[in-house]
């Protein structure tokens, strides 16, 4: 990929975010937010990427590793905390008389 | 183009697509759990993605398998104990936690490929390219760090164990958070140079410079700071996304940073205050108490919990206001108690919801929603202000600046201009209130003074027990 292509799809990508979000009612924001923070765990794959590519380099893997760590630490823990918060909501009309 | 690289194009296309997806059913409460899960499920077909890619271009090694292993359950297992775990009071510093995580992985990633230059990418040495990957590296390890040590300072200030040194509200933060942004460039340039060894010193003044920022930053104004740093984490997974060459992660951390931007935006709105305000004004209580935060109150009345009772039973519109100190008393299921009372009463009840009630926009409605409220019942401002004049009670439940009337008369007042609930407009305002402390503004409120506000002293889970003991001496909601 060249240089400038991927200027472009941080362009783009960033344009479809303000678009997509721009919308949500002032209710979601919370969870949104904690939706949106689990999706920018995907550094997930840059550390994917470093431990495959370190060829037996201890240091890299290791480096790699705990990048993975973290970053699962919070995809994991963000769509797990959001769906929480998503379950208190979707419960509601099946519960109301 | 072969075939693997052909499956990987048409995944990342995919992932691309059901994050796009996923974000967008976020914005409706019906979809909204769905959506998250699509998304979810985006995020491990990505993962599944890559590593079919590298399974089919070259070998994985035995060793990184048990890297990429250990990595992934230590990660998930602690994610999803604190997801489970947490209580959903906490929730403005369990995303700060997760947000500075998501921030250090794109800190490491970027330190990794610094020191130890990934093999392939470097064969033919080309000086352009080379400096868009010392650039992204920067700026990756930049943000960053500034993301990771601010909300770890996010976290610790909303959970006490931080408070605000005095220092950091006189005009000496500036000066020394300039001179680490100055140290950080200096370093940046230096790194373009060719000297590796000064991606150290960048590493250790931008996480100062996370730190000095957000270390002034008062209470009330830490939610649009963790709504920023969550826009800064998708700014650095995207900067990593130049540094390992992945559309996908510029794609998802640009998305990630234009919808921090925009809750941001909304944030500051509701709270009437600029963003440069939040980040360079310091802490509201400490400019405001000089001007108008010394007002003495002068025409308090008090009443009982019993008064309250009879006022609510003779009602026939009640409107709550409840505040972050509902939820900090864990009082909304008990609220929840004392409405249901009310409704089988015949009285109609309904929940005005500031946009930043509690301690982030849509908190409140999150902890209402635990308690079993219905949807129906929540009413936004824009909603329900012009309902308060028809109203009997209003009781307004461990909220203080968001009713404050202050925001409307007085021009002098730093709160001046921020939207409010109309509460006064009712016929009666009942303030459950431990005493009278001020709210996280330090700014005293006039609404206590109004001769048909009542305070009902006493923290709001016993005050509210013992509202449902009086109303049901009165009857109220027996069947």
């Amino acid at each position: 990929m060249s240089f400038i292509s991927l200027l472009w799809v941080l362009l783009l990508g960033s344009l479809l975010g303000l678009e997509l979000i721009g919308k949500v009612p002032p209710t979601l924001h919370t969870p949104l937010m904690s939706g949106a923070n689990a999706i920018s765990g995907i550094t997930m794959l840059a550390a994917l990427t470093l431990i495959v590519k370190a060829e037996g380099n201890v240091p890299l893997l290791i480096i790699g590793s705990v990048s993975l760590g973290f970053a699962l630490f919070n995809v994991v823990g963000g769509f797990f905390v959001t769906d929480r918060m998503l379950a208190m909501f979707s419960r509601k009309p099946s519960n109301k008389k | 183009m072969n075939l693997p690289v052909i499956i990987k194009f048409v995944i990342d296309l995919l992932a691309v697509l059901l994050l796009a997806l996923g974000i967008k059913g976020l914005s409706k409460v019906k979809s909204a759990r769905d959506a998250n899960r699509l998304a979810a499920f985006a995020m491990s077909l990505s993962a599944v993605g890559l590593l079919s890619y590298y399974l089919g271009t070259s070998e994985i090694a035995i060793q990184s398998w048990i890297w990429i292993i250990i990595g992934t359950i230590i990660g998930s297992l602690f994610g999803a104990i604190l997801a489970k775990k947490v209580p959903m009071t906490s929730m403005p510093e369990t995303v700060a936690l997760f947000n500075g995580c998501g921030g250090m992985s794109s800190l490491l990633v970027a330190l990794g490929v610094a020191i130890f230059p990934i093999s392939g990418g470097q064969e033919n040495f080309d000086f352009f390219k080379s400096l868009i990957n010392e650039v992204s590296i920067s700026v990756s390890i930049f943000v960053g760090a500034i993301t990771f040590t601010g909300s770890i300072v996010a976290m610790a200030k909303l959970q006490g164990w931080l408070s605000t040194p005095g220092w950091t509200q006189s005009k000496v933060r500036h000066f020394v958070n300039i001179v680490f942004a100055v140290a950080s460039l200096i370093a940046f340039f230096d790194l373009i140079n060719g000297n590796t060894s000064s991606i150290w010193l960048l590493v250790i003044v931008s996480s100062l410079l996370g730190i000095g920022v957000t270390l002034p930053i008062g209470g009330a104004d830490m939610p649009v700071v963790i709504s920023l740093l969550n826009s800064y984490s998708g700014i650095a997974a995207a900067a990593a996304g130049f540094v390992v060459d992945s559309q996908l992660l510029i794609v998802a951390g640009a998305m990630v940073g234009a919808a921090g931007l925009i809750l941001t935006q909304v944030m500051c709105k509701g709270m009437n205050r600029s963003l440069v305000s939040v980040l360079f004004g310091g802490s509201l209580s400490a400019q405001s108490t000089a001007s108008s935060g010394s007002g003495e109150y002068t025409n308090i009345t008090s009443c009982s919990v019993e008064e309250c009772a009879l006022t609510l039973e003779a009602a026939n519109k009640v409107i709550i206001v409840p505040g972050y100190g509902l939820a900090v008393a864990q009082a909304q299921h008990t609220l929840r108690e004392v409405t249901k009372k009310l409704e089988q009463n015949g009285i109609e009840v309904v929940y005005a919801i500031h946009p930043v009630a509690g301690r982030m926009p849509g908190h409140m409605n999150v902890l209402l929603a635990e308690a079993d409220v219905p949807y129906e019942q929540l009413k936004e401002m824009d909603v329900v202000n012009p309902d308060f004049p028809a109203t009997d009670v209003v009781l307004v439940l461990g909220a203080n600046d968001v009713v404050n009337p202050q925001a409307k008369n007085d021009s002098s007042s730093p709160l001046y201009g921020m939207p409010v609930l109309d509460v006064q407009e009712a016929r009666t305002v009942f303030v459950i209130k431990r005493g009278m402390s001020a709210g996280y503004s330090g700014i005293k409120n006039d609404l206590f003074d109004l001769p048909n506000t009542s305070m009902v002293f006493g923290d709001a889970k016993k005050v509210l027990n013992d509202l449902i003991g009086e109303l049901k001496d009165l009857g109220v909601g027996e069947k």
